[in-house]
């Protein structure tokens, strides 16, 4: 077996293989088969963040142009859109979205990662990241306001002197105005992390009326996810 | 293309057997992309010292430059050089030649286009979000299609062998049922059936199983061929390779979730993964004592033989690689290092210290042989290729691995994240010159490479060029 075809094809290659498949995939897979994966439909109808509301107010007519009105809808679209471009730029070989039980990270940045969080379409392929130069995000609704990360996607510098990310002035018209993908991926950002019970409230504001309703049922989603995990 | 290539004869000498022609252009693609891919990295690396030149242009985006790095690495750099090195050892270990060349040179063809399809999908900014997978989705299907005519077209001759099986076939054959199988879980399952925690785990085991069941056993097969050719000796034990290659085999695919250590994929399963990580250190150090035993008695051969000293040095660097990582999979290690640029410099020592230093001695042996030349233009710029990548690389090393523990040190100190940027500069510095250094030392061996083409005629030997197994002083001139 240890030097014939038959046995490097069928139990090296091919054994070897679906063993750790699944010991390492399968298992998990089914650990976490009952944890239903959201849609973004479903995302968004847990309810706009303040963020993109905000958006909407701070640049009307863009934002009209752009999404129309702050609707479920709309929020899905900037969504998907800010969610592709967090890709596509690479922002998740700088920037993880996981937060540790260890080396103080939950000073840091705030609760621990629980798997439920990553049940949802707009976690596929999951966005751990594996690298940190910038600071995690998975926490990072509402920490920052819309216009620090306007001025901060433009120049990254003017508000964070030692920072060395790029600066993406393709996300801003010719008028210095996030453009569609400005404002899709600063809704994106400020999305992560807006399921926390603690969001809105960590940055001493209180939430809108229309969270109000949503966060007993946030709390309870969180009190059963963090019991059963 | 001799007319020996294009008969249909049956005479089985390495004319007939090899299609040298694909050999060549492999090696030179190959080159080609590793120096594509090593400036798009030296120019990320210029944006983490405040000196991008390209700012604010959306196709020079710094974060779309790593993908044609890595990918470029990956699939343009080793897959190609693999490619080319499989064409040369494939036939003359099976005395069979490949299923098909028209289909090599298709496989050829439509590999070049995969590459640069996936260059300009990510510089557009269609990249996929899987480590080590960016390839935009829709390329996907069309480079598992190619890796499973790669797989046809190598195993065709593998399989028409009668008797037993050199160590390299056992490789090949593992690497090509191994490969495609990895490319589909890793770029299908996260992508369009799996979300979530599960999703990361099987993630961790594409990054970890592209290296580990398909770089690794085809640079260890080419080991195992090139190297005894290159000493002249058989390998020392029979025994050790195999304990190598079932060793390998069995706990390599099961490390893939360390990528992921107190993340929330099922903490049991991360302990499995780090158990069989430090077992993958355990066998790698039975292949090191093997090849080690092998040079015994041959040692002036690091002297003297460039290729051997590219593989033995790349071999070191291996074990200082796996030795690394059976620490920092530990989770005591990881609290501090994980996130970090200590893993970025684990990274290039494998890519490059390990697999681009095999690939550098392949080279080194074949491009001689490929344009029936006697010896190299400058043999003294080959030397300078190795001493400008050796430093280069020791350099990157430890100064990323020293950035790595400092950085982690700082976050968990609670310092202002700007610390830890502030603290990394001097580092991030060291890293583009050390990077530099790499590209001179490359740049030597294409400039060698292009003028020893050039002056093919002047350089040609006296001895046969179809000779195997040239005498002990072509050998050294070869070097």
């Amino acid at each position: 077996m240890f030097e014939s075809k038959s046995g490097i094809f069928l139990v090296a290659g091919f054994g070897f293989f679906i063993l750790a498949f699944i010991v390492m995939a399968l298992i998990p897979i089914t650990i976490y088969s009952d944890e239903k994966e959201q849609t973004l439909a479903e995302i968004a109808a847990e309810g706009m963040t303040h963020e993109f509301v905000d958006l909407a107010e701070r640049y009307p007519e863009r934002f009209k142009e752009y999404f129309g009105a702050p609707t479920e809808d709309s929020f899905a679209t900037a969504l998907r859109r800010g969610h592709k471009i967090y890709v596509g730029e690479g922002c998740w070989h700088c920037h993880s979205q996981f937060i540790r039980p260890i080396s103080n990270e939950e000073q840091r940045w705030g609760p621990v990662s629980y798997a439920s969080e990553y049940q949802n379409e707009l976690q596929r392929p999951v966005l751990f990241g594996t690298r940190r130069v910038g600071p995690d995000l998975i926490r990072e609704a509402a920490r920052r306001s819309n216009d620090w990360h306007v001025a901060h996607f433009y120049e990254p510098k003017w508000v964070v002197p030692t920072s060395v990310m790029p600066s993406y002035k393709w996300f801003f018209d010719e008028d210095g105005y996030p453009n569609r993908d400005g404002m899709s991926i600063i809704t994106y950002i400020q999305w992560l992390g807006s399921w926390q019970p603690e969001y809105p409230y960590w940055d001493g504001r209180g939430p809108t009326p229309a969270m109000v309703a949503d966060d007993e049922a946030a709390d309870d989603r969180h009190d059963e996810e963090v019991s059963t995990s | 293309m001799n007319q020996s290539q294009s008969s249909q004869s049956n005479v089985l000498t390495p004319g007939t057997l090899v299609d040298e022609k694909i050999v060549l252009y492999y090696l030179s693609l190959s080159l080609t992309y590793l120096i594509i891919a090593m400036l798009a990295g030296l120019l990320y690396s210029l944006q983490f010292i405040h000196m991008y030149p390209f700012e604010g242009i959306e196709i020079f985006s710094p974060g779309r430059w790593r993908f044609v790095h890595t990918q470029g690495v990956a699939y343009g750099f080793i897959s190609n050089a693999f490619l080319g090195a499989l064409q040369w050892v494939v036939p003359r270990l099976t005395g069979h030649p490949v299923a098909s060349r028209k289909l090599s040179w298709f496989i050829l063809i439509a590999w070049q286009v995969i590459v640069l399809a996936t260059v300009v999908g990510v510089l557009t900014g269609e990249a996929q979000a899987l480590e080590w997978g960016e390839t935009p989705v829709w390329i996907d299907p069309v480079a598992l299609l190619g890796l499973l005519l790669v797989a046809y077209n190598f195993l065709t001759p593998i399989v028409k062998v009668k008797g037993p099986m050199y160590v390299t076939l056992w490789y090949f054959i593992a690497a090509f049922v191994w490969t495609p199988m990895v490319y589909a879980m890793g770029n299908f399952l996260p992508e369009y059936f799996i979300g979530g925690s599960a999703a990361g785990a099987i993630g961790g085991l594409f990054i970890h199983d592209l290296v580990g069941l398909f770089v690794t056993p085809i640079g260890w097969g080419l080991m195992y061929y090139f190297v005894p050719i290159a000493l002249k000796k058989p390998i020392w034990s029979h025994g050790l390779s195999l304990v190598g290659f079932w060793g390998l085999a069995f706990f390599y695919p099961l490390n893939g979730i360390h990528h992921f250590l107190y993340s929330p994929i099922p903490m049991f399963l991360q302990y499995g993964a780090i158990i069989s990580t430090i077992a993958v250190e355990l066998v790698v150090t039975t292949v090191i004592i093997n090849f080690f035993g092998t040079l015994r008695g041959r040692g002036d051969a690091l002297r003297t033989n460039m290729p051997v000293r590219w593989f033995y040095i790349g071999m070191v660097f291996y074990f200082t690689t796996c030795l690394q990582c059976a620490f920092h999979t530990t989770l005591m290690f990881q609290r501090i290092i994980h996130f970090t640029d200590w893993v970025v410099g684990h990274a290039h020592l494998v890519m490059y210290g390990v697999f681009g230093f095999w690939i550098n001695g392949v080279m080194t042996y074949l491009f001689p042989r490929l344009l029936r030349t006697n010896g190299w233009y400058k043999p003294s710029w080959n030397s300078w290729h190795f001493w400008l990548s050796g430093i280069g690389m020791l350099v990157m090393f430890f100064d990323l691995m020293s950035a790595g523990l400092i950085q982690g040190f700082i976050w968990k100190a609670l310092a202002p994240w700007s610390d830890s940027i502030t603290a990394s500069m001097p580092f991030w510095k060291i890293r583009t010159v050390s990077g530099t250094a790499i590209i001179i030392g490359q740049l030597f061996f294409v400039a060698n490479v292009i003028m020893t083409w050039r002056k093919a005629g002047e350089l040609a030997p006296k001895s046969s060029p179809y000779d195997p197994t040239p005498s002990n002083q072509s050998q050294e001139q070869y070097t």
